[in-house]
């Protein structure tokens, strides 16, 4: 079919375009592991440091899926964290390193 | 409103009830400080105009957590869902629909640091999409991809038990993976097959990357085997984000690629371009025969997506998209457009 003749003659010179372009404007930059920006309540570090194993858990296993939460109340922090253990298949080292930088 | 609608809002509403009562007054008895059971999910009002004609969409998923003790986790989603469509033909006016259900509620054990067991209804463990991107407050566009039903078993649900858990988790690399199987039901809330499968993930960390391999077999009729397989990537010290699929069945098979990009240059992700989001999707689907039993559409399919999101603060996110679609029957053009909210609260004060 002509349509999709072409389109698929599209195809990979569009899947490319996609991957390299967005590579060609990336540089390597300070911290991307967005802490979750919890204003007041529940506030993680986010002063320049050293990455804890908590931040590095969050940024590989929550912020890999979806943005992280503007912030929360403390009291569902345990919550939050055992809820994601089971979405995320989280190990039990992992879990206690969320909690603890999700409740520092 | 008609009595098939007042019956299964009777149900949903009994058994949302029920579900709620017991979670929360055990929930109550075992919550500390940090586990409080809490209330999540989104809200949003969606635009979707194809081939002329536009649709409208207030959704609502509420998504309910509370944990027993240390070990224990009752967890449902449910969607609230009206639409307001085109009337057919050439008559003027919209009519409308709605639809509330459970999307899934089940318990969770944590057995061991390596096996957690759920009961219930739970979402099916095949790829990514169905468990991970789609929740209305996550996904980055409106529409899932073509190949979404592949592997799902036609409810997306299965209503049984499931293990899952994370086999090893190193500073080099984790691997986790998910068995379950489900048994056949006809409740209209917690509609299932009878079906088999499972996923395994590995991932390295250093690379940010993940690949995994999921399998699925439907045990009833005829019998039917669905595979796939997915590659997310996330390169290091950057906000790019690649998600890619591919999945076969007895009747079909197809693929999505999808990549998103925040910029960093110019003041961080919370400066006002840091919270621009461009994606792009593309995706196609080909038809191996003419039984159709996995949702995907009966004529081979193309689709691109252009997107254009907003992250708003306080949660809010505004979704752009426009989207060609090829197909045998017809090309035509989608415009998409939405606003959604996240909440995450506690479900009351906590002590």
């Amino acid at each position: 079919m002509p349509q999709s003749t072409s389109m698929r003659s599209l195809i990979p010179a569009l899947l490319l375009s996609a991957l390299t372009a967005p590579l060609l404007a990336l540089q390597p930059q300070a911290s991307t592991t967005t802490p979750p920006a919890t204003p007041a309540k529940q506030s993680p570090k986010t002063s320049a440091h050293k990455q804890s194993d908590g931040e590095r858990i969050f940024a590989q296993n929550c912020s890999r899926c979806h943005t992280a939460p503007d912030g929360f109340s403390p009291h569902i922090s345990g919550t939050v964290v055992l809820h994601m253990r089971v979405r995320a298949s989280l190990s039990q080292h992992d879990e206690q390193e969320l909690l603890h930088f999700l409740n520092p | 409103m008609s009595s098939p609608v007042s019956s299964l809002f009777a149900s949903i509403r009994r058994t949302a009830i029920v579900a709620l009562a017991v979670a929360t007054s055990l929930a109550t008895q075992h919550a500390t400080a940090q586990d409080t059971p809490l209330f999540s999910g989104g809200a949003g009002f969606l635009t979707s105009t194809n081939g002329g004609k536009t649709t409208y969409l207030p959704i609502i998923e509420p998504l309910l957590a509370a944990p027993i003790g240390n070990h224990v986790l009752i967890e449902g989603r449910a969607a609230l869902v009206e639409t307001f469509a085109p009337n057919s033909g050439n008559q003027p006016g919209y009519n409308h629909t709605h639809f509330i259900g459970l999307t899934y509620l089940q318990g969770d054990y944590i057995a061991s640091p390596h096996l957690t067991v759920v009961g219930g209804d739970f979402l099916i463990p095949f790829g990514t999409y169905n468990e991970r991107l789609s929740p209305v407050w996550i996904n980055n566009l409106q529409d899932g991809p073509l190949i979404a039903g592949i592997g799902l078993m036609s409810s997306a649900s299965g209503l049984g038990g499931e293990l899952r858990g994370s086999v090893i988790s190193r500073s080099k690399y984790s691997i986790d993976y998910t068995a379950y199987f489900s048994a056949r039901s006809g409740n209209e809330q917690f509609n299932s097959e009878r079906s088999t499968g499972g996923r395994a993930s590995l991932y390295l960390p250093d690379s940010r990357l993940e690949v995994g391999v999921s399998y699925g077999r439907l045990l009833q009729g005829t019998q039917e085997n669905f595979i796939g397989t997915h590659v997310w990537w996330e390169p290091k010290d950057t906000a790019f984000r690649l998600r890619s699929e591919y999945a076969r069945g007895q009747h079909a098979q197809g693929y999505w690629a999808e990549a998103d990009y925040r910029t960093q240059a110019f003041g961080g992700l919370d400066s006002w371009v840091g919270r621009f989001e461009p994606i792009f999707r593309m995706q196609q689907t080909f038809r191996i025969d003419n039984l159709a039993s996995d949702g995907v559409s009966s004529h081979n399919t193309q689709r691109v997506d252009f997107g254009l999101d907003y992250n708003l603060p306080h949660n809010t996110r505004i979704l752009t998209s426009y989207a060609r679609q090829f197909s045998s029957t017809g090309n035509r053009n989608i415009w998409e457009t939405g606003i959604v909210y996240r909440f995450l609260f506690p479900a009351w004060k906590g002590k």
